[in-house]
């Protein structure tokens, strides 16, 4: 996984609360043995109408929406399905943080582990977010903080273990095959 | 004497490889992989990149279910099955389960079947244990005692490469259900009751534990349902604690301890429930004597009303606007008598043979109503032959509903058992989201007698009309 420091962009905004895995990419797209290429199948449901062709009132297919990398969504974002598939479209489709005040936990740990960063910030500033579609934003993953256009940083949390290995390219399953001998440990004092 | 612990704390620490720290997560070691189709490839792929193996083969299961066909042709006569990419991602489980040394039960097995259902009827679920599949509703094994949670893609990579995963600790949730369900309130329509209650999102960071006259009561199969709709409040995981009807159903299981190892295995069981005394992070009561059957009006499973209840007027919340939009319902109408043009039976909430038991004793000498289709898909192939053997098979194809074999079938549509765009489905499966059964499709989340009253009369209804007489 390459290292992530900060990331600046322009938003794009969905305010809907509970956005569920199964809207960021439906079911019937998981019959893929790869991880490549789900962005074209991103919110299929929401973005293509019956014959595949962009709805134009879906907020991706405006132009404003072009290039950004920041998702800025509604309440409890990534909840229901487990499906890993959610945040590989998510980056497939080149967003690379999702902004809520609250974000589904398996979805957030998918997130964590391909260098898709949730975000998590108060009311005040998501409803600051929601109400600026757009807005040129800055995330410093160095500082933990989060920068809108004239205002002072403010800190979100992150957990300080996966902050380490985005920020320094670490992939965890290194990091879990390192304790082989604590592994070996615990299997020899269980009795396997 | 030491402190109080919940039965969470008890099984967290006994799997602590490293204990967690400021800086780094625990390393959990954990007992029980299940792994099927549509969340392992990419994660053995990882492995043969990096050139690793599976550790524990022995602690590793694998089972074809979310898109494996349910037409007896396709599953044994040999006729093609009918998604290309299905098929391909069913020879690639096959074919990385023979490379790395992993059990599978694969698509003739007769012990195949949704991995929730097979992991208890073989015996392989047991208390205390960790048991993590990559899917969400693993959290169904907790009605063992086990902590049992769904993990993503990657996660499964690392299970299988070291049997161990990187975690930090969950708060817990006591959820006190006081009393007894009624005749007609189904365990289906208390875990809806509770997500209502406690939002999609309620549930979040924690883990749950059900307790209660009203748990207690349960039979395993009903504990399974309520235990696998834990995340839908947006808890990984929920728990119950084992009992001697936790042992009885364990009991000569095929894969469960036999002789010395089952008496001492018992033992140990009987030391995971919570202590008295023992302090959760929250909790939040239910009178479970007081629900009635529930039925789901919106687009997450938390949008829930009793079945003599209204929709409620929540109008100007756009939540609830987009929901009735979807929904083409209407804020303060009555949930009764909306429309029905499917009805589905299964999935790793009520697919088990007592939830097929209890949709049939509702459909006996009825027919399904003009114009709905009912579709009746066992959890698994056991639980198929179980209900043969009852002649339960009869009684739905006698009044007209589709008869399959086992898998996941129309709760996702995955496999293109899927409900038509518009189209009203009372299901038994475990999310209403929007397209989950199919693209706009409208579900209606229930418990399989609502579910067997409402393809009789064609409209949502009341079981307990049916029942009485």
């Amino acid at each position: 996984m390459n290292p992530i420091t900060s990331i600046r962009s322009r938003t794009v905004v969905m305010p809907s609360t509970n956005i569920d895995t199964d809207q960021i990419i439906p079911g019937r797209f998981l019959t893929t043995t790869t991880k490549e290429g789900l962005g074209q199948q991103l919110f299929a449901d929401w973005r293509y109408d019956a014959n595949g062709a962009p709805r134009a009132d879906f907020i991706l297919n405006t132009p404003a929406a072009q290039g950004c990398r920041i998702l800025v969504a509604g309440r409890n974002v990534g909840c229901g399905s487990s499906r890993e598939h959610a945040p590989w479209a998510l980056l497939d489709y080149g967003i690379q943080a999702v902004i809520s005040t609250e974000i589904a936990d398996i979805f957030r740990n998918n997130s964590l582990k391909n260098g898709l960063l949730p975000i998590v910030v108060d009311a005040a500033t998501h409803a600051w977010l929601i109400a600026n579609p757009g807005a040129e934003i800055s995330i410093d993953l160095q500082t933990a903080t989060l920068t809108l256009p004239g205002q002072a940083p403010v800190g979100f949390p992150i957990d300080p273990f996966a902050r380490y290995c985005l920020i320094n390219g670490v992939d965890e399953l290194g990091f879990l095959l390192s304790k082989n001998a604590a592994i070996e440990a615990y299997e020899a004092r269980r009795g396997a | 004497m030491s402190q109080p612990k919940t039965m969470f704390e008890k099984v967290w620490q006994a799997h602590e490889v490293v204990p967690e720290t400021a800086d780094t997560p625990a390393v959990i070691f954990i007992d029980l992989h299940l792994t099927h189709e549509v969340t392992s490839p990419q994660a053995f792929s990882v492995l043969r990149e990096r050139g690793l193996k599976v550790r524990r083969p022995d602690l590793t299961l694998a089972t074809m279910d979310h898109a494996t066909p349910t037409r007896t042709e396709q599953v044994f006569g040999g006729a093609p099955i009918t998604i290309e990419s299905a098929a391909k991602q069913i020879r690639q489980l096959e074919k990385n389960c023979a490379e790395f040394g992993v059990e599978l039960l694969g698509l003739q097995d007769e012990r195949r079947g949704i991995v929730h259902i097979i992991g208890p009827e073989l015996g392989v679920t047991q208390p205390g244990k960790t048991i993590v599949c990559g899917d969400s509703h693993t959290s169904t094994h907790g009605a063992f005692g086990a902590l049992a949670f769904g993990i993503g893609t990657t996660e499964v990579g690392h299970v299988l490469a070291t049997q161990c995963l990187l975690q930090k600790k969950a708060k817990t949730l006591a959820v006190e259900v006081a009393g007894q369900l009624a005749t007609g309130v189904t365990p289906k329509d208390l875990i809806l009751a509770i997500i209502g209650q406690l939002g999609v999102s309620g549930g979040t960071g924690h883990v749950i534990e059900y307790r209660g006259a009203a748990v207690r009561a349960m039979s395993m199969e009903e504990r399974m349902t309520v235990c696998n709709m834990s995340i839908e409040a947006g808890a990984r995981a929920g728990m119950i604690a084992p009992d001697e009807t936790t042992f009885a159903y364990l009991a000569d299981r095929p894969r469960s301890p036999k002789g010395a190892a089952w008496d001492a295995a018992v033992s140990h069981w009987r030391t995971l429930p919570t202590d008295e005394g023992a302090r959760f992070d929250k909790r939040i009561d239910i009178d479970g004597a007081a629900l009635e059957p529930m039925v789901t009006y919106g687009t997450n499973p938390g949008m829930v009303v009793p079945v003599t209840g209204n929709i409620p007027d929540r109008r100007g919340d756009p939540v609830f606007d987009a929901a009735m939009r979807y929904m083409g319902l209407n804020a303060g109408e009555p949930i009764r008598n909306a429309p029905v043009n499917v009805v589905f039976v299964g999935s790793c909430t009520n697919g088990r043979l007592s939830d097929l038991r209890a949709a049939a004793r509702v459909l006996r000498g009825h027919k399904v109503a003009q114009g709905v289709h009912m579709l009746v898909v066992p959890g698994s192939q056991e639980v198929k032959r179980l209900a043969e053997a009852e002649g339960l098979h009869h009684v739905f194809q006698e009044a007209g509903a589709e008869w399959r074999e086992s898998g996941c079938s129309m709760c996702l549509g995955m496999n293109g058992d899927t409900v038509a765009k518009g189209e009203y489905s009372v299901s038994t499966s475990n999310r209403n989201f929007e397209g989950r059964q199919g693209v706009g499709a409208r579900t209606l989340l229930a418990s399989p007698e609502t579910a067997a009253a409402s393809a009789i009369r064609g409209r949502v209804t009341d079981p307990r009309e049916l029942l009485n007489g």
